[in-house]
Parts: C-alpha cells; structure tokens; sequence
C-alpha cells in the first residue's frame, strides 16, 4: 500500500482515537485502559501471519513466542476486561439491600 | 488458505476497525461498557478467521495449538485474579503485547525494503521491547515482589542517556539502505542491529520504570499501553496491515490521553512521574513513623461514633483493597443504614491502584452504585457529615495537598474530610502513604484512629454496632 494512503489511516485513527475517549469518568478509567490493553492484543493478527511464513525452525519457534504472547494479550485482556464491568452493568438490585429498606 | 478475496479482506478488517472504534466508545460510559467490551471481542475474533482464511500460511496446526495454549493460560488467570490484584495483570497483558510486535518487526525484518518499513521495524522493536520489560517491573512492584518505592542509583541517568544513544545508532543502522551500509563496510548488519535494538529496548524499560514510585506506577501502566499500541500500529506499517495499523493507532491515541488524564486526577505531570526521581527524590519521601501524639481509640469507640451520627461518608482507599475488606465494609454500611443512618462512599477517582479501581472492589462487594459518589460530588457533603470514615486511605485526604506548596502532593485534588465533625481513621500503622509525606490531619482534635489490619478493624467495629 502507498505510504500516502497509510499515512492518512494513521492520522485518521489518531484523531478517533482522541475523540472516543475525551471526557470519560475517572470511574472507567481502569476498564478503559484494560479494553485499549485487549485491543492492542491484535497483533496477532501479525504474529500468525510471521509464523505462517516463516522458513527457518529459529524463525518460526521465535514468531511462535509471538503468537503465544499475543494470545495472552487479546484473550485475557477482553476477559479480565469483562469481569471487571460485569460489576458495573447489569448488576442485579442486590438483594441484602432491598432487606435494609424493609428493616427500616 | 487464500479463501477471501483482497477485496472481502480488506473489508473485513475495516469492519473489525470499527468493532474496535465502538469498543472504546462503548467503554466511555457505564452502561454501555461492557457491551462495548464484546464488540471489541468480536471484532478480534473476526480478523482472526479472516486472517486464517486470507492468507497463505503453512504450521497452521502449530499456530492453532499455540494459541490454544495461550487461550488456556489466559483465560483461568483473567477468571481467577483476585480483584486486587487486577492491576498488575493488567500491565503483564499489556508487556506480553509489546513483547509480541518488537519479535515481529525483529522478523519482518529480512521482509522490509523501503525506508518506511524499516523505520517502522526499529520503533517497533524499540518501543516493544520497552513496553515489555517496563510492564515486567511495574508488575513485580505492583505483586510486592519488589520494593515500590523509586529504584535509583548513581550514574542511571548517564546509563539511560547511553543506552538511548545506543539504541538510536542500532536503529540508524536498520534503516539505512544496503548499499550504504556496504561501503561503509557494515553489509549485512541490519539483523544485528536489530537484535541490538531489542536489547537495549529490555534494558531501557526496566531502567525508566524502575525510578518511579509506587503510586504512580499505574500511570506508567497506562503509558506503556498506549506505547505498545503505537509499537502494533508501527508493525501495521511493516506488515502493510492496514488493521494493525488502525488498531494500534486507537490504543496509542486513546492511550495517551488516559494517560494525561489519569495523572491530572493525581496532580502530577507525566514527566515528573517518569523522571522525578533523578531530580532528587521528590516522590521518595520517608517510610519513617512520625511519634507526635495521636488520640488512638478502640472499636468500641468508633462503633459508637457511627452508632449515633445521622450521617456517615465513608473515604475507602487502598488500605480496605489490600486487607481485601470490601465485603465486611459493605456489611457495615448495610447494618447503619438500617439504623437509619445515611451513608455514602466518597470515592478518590485515584483510590485503589489505579483511577476506578475502588468502584470496581466495592461493586464486586455488592455495594449499589448510586451510594458511590465521586470527588466533586462527595466534597461539599462533608460539611454536614456528622463522621468521615476514612479506611485505609491517607494522600488523597491529606490537606497538605492544599495548604503546603512544597509537598509533592501539592496540587492533587482531595477528599475534604476535615470538615465533617469527625474524623476515623482506620489505619495498619503511623507510617505515611504511598507519596511518603506524613498526614497532619492525623494529629487533629477531630480525628481519632483506630490502628490495625482493616479487615480486623472492621469486622470488631461491625459486631460492636450490632452490639449497640
């Protein structure tokens, strides 16, 4: 690709990037950075395609390592991500809260 | 297997790009986060079937078994984590990223033939390589596996100036062309260089996270997130993947502004994180125990304090997350509420490690969200509060912040405990905070301490309570 055409993407998300996250609660700040985190972890995307035409053994057990790194970032970054909103939304009118209305 | 056309590729990826846009607009907002959160997921999900299906790849079993590996590590440490814990494996994942795009530019690199890409390799490489060992430690002072406070010893800054000029002069050596690394008789050295890069990319990293101090580490976290998310978007540039490059742009972009905002919630500026230390111990404070008198009280005491106040605001801070009190706290909370007691959280948007991390601890104690107020709104409730509860926190109620210019607090906004009526102190010991300054609030006649593990404190204040 034409590097005129990348650099327009790179401009492009630079600004999307500032404009998405402008003016978030500190309260998300955690979890925000943890999705970023996960995101990032895409660079498996790059990694597969390393270790999928890689043609020496070091090659190809090195871009594994990348692989497997990788992995850890995208997987367990949406994960832990999800546990930590799960407490935010969604969240049941807890329970021993509606008995401390009826007790008083 | 080459399945899809470039075509249907390329439009894949832009709707993965997009999954990835609203995933962090989605966690903007609490409602919509989590939604957010699976957006993003999906859209991962989805360029990895495009990417197995658009691409010749030949170990396809081999690349699957090991990200059925990775799967398999990753999925019971997320689930599993303790929740206070979750910072450093925050910063692990984020290292483990980094460390991934430096060994793929280092890779790409026999693949690369314009000035572009080979740039694109040396930052790639340096940033990563940064971002990994950076995290590695920020991880071992977060797990206590290491001491928080500021690592500095002579010589560090001449060292890292060094290194940079090092690491500067492997990536010259990237990216100038074959035919002028020939006559300079330096043909074929690009692979070294490289190599040299990643080394002193491991080096630096440790070197410029180890002089920070405790609590800014988080902040240092959100920094080398958005340093690994330029590092992938670089590899976007050498791979000529125009997702890696949008996605790792979005992390990098969004990345910096959390950064700047998470330390404008401190009160400090990200170069005074990074490199206070060398300027003579600003952040390093004393760990020393202050013997001024104090009126320290028992749980008796405090249990009647709050017994009879028409209203409580908790301030919960790091001390609760450690002792993991969150649930005994709650209980407290529900049991004067149902005295009829009126009690708010006042939440510090930096208590816990990191901004959000106390909401994240005391949802998961099932405290309502609507009795978790922040800063701004939790402020001029103090005036009226007949008891401010202050467990396990000490920086951000410190007035020092306010009233003494030559603190390295100075300037952070704080909870104004000092004026509710009274003030409980839920203290481990005398010894001063994270920022290592001592709290003179402590020493007023309002104030009354009660010492001990706070989980322990709690649980003797909550059946004095009951007892009442």
């Amino acid at each position: 690709m034409d590097p005129i055409t990348l650099l327009t993407f790179f401009v492009l998300s630079v600004f999307v990037g500032f404009e998405v996250v402008s003016k978030v609660s500190s309260t998300l700040h955690t979890p925000l950075m943890s999705g970023a985190n996960a995101i990032h972890g895409i660079i498996l995307v790059g990694a597969v395609i390393v270790a999928g035409q890689a043609e020496s053994p070091l090659v190809l057990v090195v871009a594994l390592l990348a692989v497997l790194m990788a992995t850890v970032n995208l997987v367990g970054g949406f994960v832990v991500t999800d546990r930590m909103l799960q407490m935010f939304g969604g969240r049941k009118p807890a329970p021993q809260r509606a008995d401390a209305e009826d007790a008083r | 297997m080459t399945i899809l056309s470039s075509e249907l590729t390329a439009f894949l990826y832009l709707v993965a790009a997009v999954c990835f846009i609203l995933a962090l607009k989605g966690l903007g907002s609490p409602k919509t986060a989590r939604r957010g959160n699976l957006v993003g997921a999906f859209g991962a999900l989805l360029a990895m079937i495009v990417v197995f299906l658009s691409t010749e790849l030949d170990n396809i079993a081999l690349i699957l078994a090991v990200i059925a590996v990775g799967t398999v590590i990753a999925v019971p440490a997320s689930r599993m984590v303790k929740m206070t814990q979750m910072p450093q494996l925050v910063a692990l994942f984020n290292g483990v990223g980094g460390g991934a795009a430096a060994l793929v530019a280092l890779l790409e690199l026999e693949h690369s033939d314009t000035i572009g890409a080979f740039l694109a390799v040396a930052f790639t490489v340096l940033i990563g390589s940064i971002a990994f060992s950076g995290s590695v430690v920020t991880f071992l002072k977060l797990q206590e596996l290491m001491p928080t406070r500021p690592i500095v010893f002579a010589g560090q800054a001449i060292v890292i100036v060094l290194l940079l000029v090092v690491g500067l002069s492997a990536a010259a050596l990237i990216v100038l062309d074959e035919a002028t690394l020939a006559g300079l008789g330096l043909a074929g050295i690009k692979g070294t260089a490289a190599v040299v890069a990643l080394a002193v990319g491991l080096v630096l990293g440790v070197l410029l996270v180890l002089p920070v101090g405790g609590a800014d580490v988080p902040i240092v976290i959100s920094l080398l997130n958005a340093g690994t998310g330029l590092a992938v978007a670089a590899s976007g540039l050498v791979l000529s993947n125009t997702l890696l490059l949008v996605a790792g742009t979005l992390v990098g972009a969004s990345g910096s502004i959390l950064t700047r905002e998470m330390a404008k919630a401190m009160g400090r500026s990200v170069t005074g994180i990074l490199f206070g230390a060398f300027k003579g111990g600003s952040t390093a404070g004393s760990t020393v125990a202050s013997d001024r008198p104090v009126r320290s009280s028992t749980a008796e005491d405090v249990a009647i304090l709050l017994g009879y106040a028409q209203r409580v605001i908790v301030v919960p801070g790091y001390g609760l997350a450690v002792a993991q009190a969150q649930h005994t706290m709650a209980e407290l909370a529900t049991t004067l509420e149902a005295k009829g007691i009126e009690v708010v959280f006042g939440i510090h948007p930096v208590a816990g490690r990191m901004p959000g991390h106390m909401n994240v601890l005391l949802a998961e104690a099932n405290v309502p969200y609507e009795v978790l107020q922040e800063m701004d709104e939790v402020n001029p409730q103090f005036k009226t509060a007949d008891v401010a509860l202050v467990v396990g926190a000490n920086d951000v109620v410190n007035p020092a912040a306010k009233s003494s210019p030559g603190s390295p607090i100075y300037g952070m906004p704080i909870l104004d405990v000092a004026s509710a009526r009274q003030v409980v102190f839920l203290k481990r010991s005398m010894r001063p905070g994270f920022a290592g300054i001592e709290n003179d609030l402590l020493f007023e006649p309002q104030t009354t301490l009660l010492f001990g593990d706070a989980k322990e404190s709690l649980t003797k204040v909550l059946s004095a309570v009951k007892a009442l």
